[in-house]
């Protein structure tokens, strides 16, 4: 049941990429380029998500726990450190120079590229290299 | 402006919500992208990981759907019909943006959709504070690129 509702949450999470059309790298480095002709989309993304998201947490948890699953998972630090900034600073001139982050790079394997199959080994390859760092 | 588009990124915003809401409710676990599926490839951790590999099935399977519905639903820029878009760069510069992207989003403990919609949804000083510089990176590497060594495309 757990791999079954794994699926659903996947498949709702692609649909609402391609629909939104993440999924086109175009659409995200038009919003990101704030000094060139602006493609809103993306905020309306974002904020159709982020607001969604807020009340669907807020009824999920009125319960206890999950419905399949032991407890909610939740991150529990609040502080600011130097590879949560970092990291992010690396991860948005990646973004900027590919407007693949890796929800819509993962979803767009099936109108696959070369140029994508290379970011896909790359991240792939750099998660490896960050839980090295991570290690160390 | 292309309220078309815009209406389109909201019920597609408002879908990835929804998965959000679904994957907190039934699983319990933030439907953060680059920790379901950097997890998965680094640690393959045990009895955790059927349901992040079918994630990404579903992941993958929705704009297949979409295409198989004969695309009409896509909002690819330019390309009525298209599901996927072009990517923006070649071989190594896309090699190099992912580097960047999975050695980032490892070392940063999250992405777009972990920080960015379901951290600020949790109102997380963590992820509101990686968000800000992500975004605040992203925008400063496409003026780079464009503005000042393309010359403004």
């Amino acid at each position: 049941m757990r791999t079954l509702m794994g699926y659903i949450a996947g498949l709702l999470f692609g649909l609402g990429l391609a629909i939104s059309g993440m999924t086109d790298p175009a659409r995200v480095l038009g919003f990101l380029d704030i000094a060139g002709r602006w493609d809103p989309t993306l905020m309306f993304v974002l904020g159709g998500a982020v607001v969604t998201t807020f009340i669907g947490y807020r009824l999920v948890f009125k319960r206890l726990k999950p419905l399949w699953g032991d407890a909610f998972q939740l991150p529990t630090r609040q502080d600011l450190d130097a590879k949560l900034l970092g990291g992010a600073a690396l991860f948005g001139i990646g973004w900027g120079l590919s407007g693949y982050c890796p929800g819509p790079a993962i979803a767009s394997i099936g109108g696959l590229t070369l140029p994508l199959f290379a970011m896909l080994i790359a991240m792939v390859l750099g998660w490896f290299a960050a839980r090295r760092l991570s290690a160390s | 402006m292309d309220w078309t588009a815009s209406l389109q990124g909201l019920i597609g915003g408002i879908l990835i919500g929804l998965s959000a809401t679904w994957l907190m409710a039934t699983l319990g676990r933030i439907a953060g992208i680059s920790g379901i599926v950097g997890n998965l490839v680094t640690q393959r951790p045990k009895g955790d990981s059927a349901w992040r590999v079918t994630f990404v099935l579903g992941l993958i399977s929705g704009p297949l759907l979409l295409m198989a519905l004969g695309g009409d639903l896509g909002n690819v820029v330019g390309r009525p019909g298209a599901v996927v878009g072009e990517p923006a760069g070649g071989v190594a510069m896309m090699l190099l943006a992912g580097v960047l992207v999975g050695v980032g989003t490892g070392l940063g403990s999250g992405c777009t959709s972990g920080h960015g919609v379901c951290g600020l949804a949790r109102l997380s000083q963590r992820s509101i504070a990686a968000t800000g510089v992500f975004l605040g990176c992203a925008i400063f590497t496409v003026y780079i690129v464009r503005h000042v060594v393309g010359g403004g495309v």
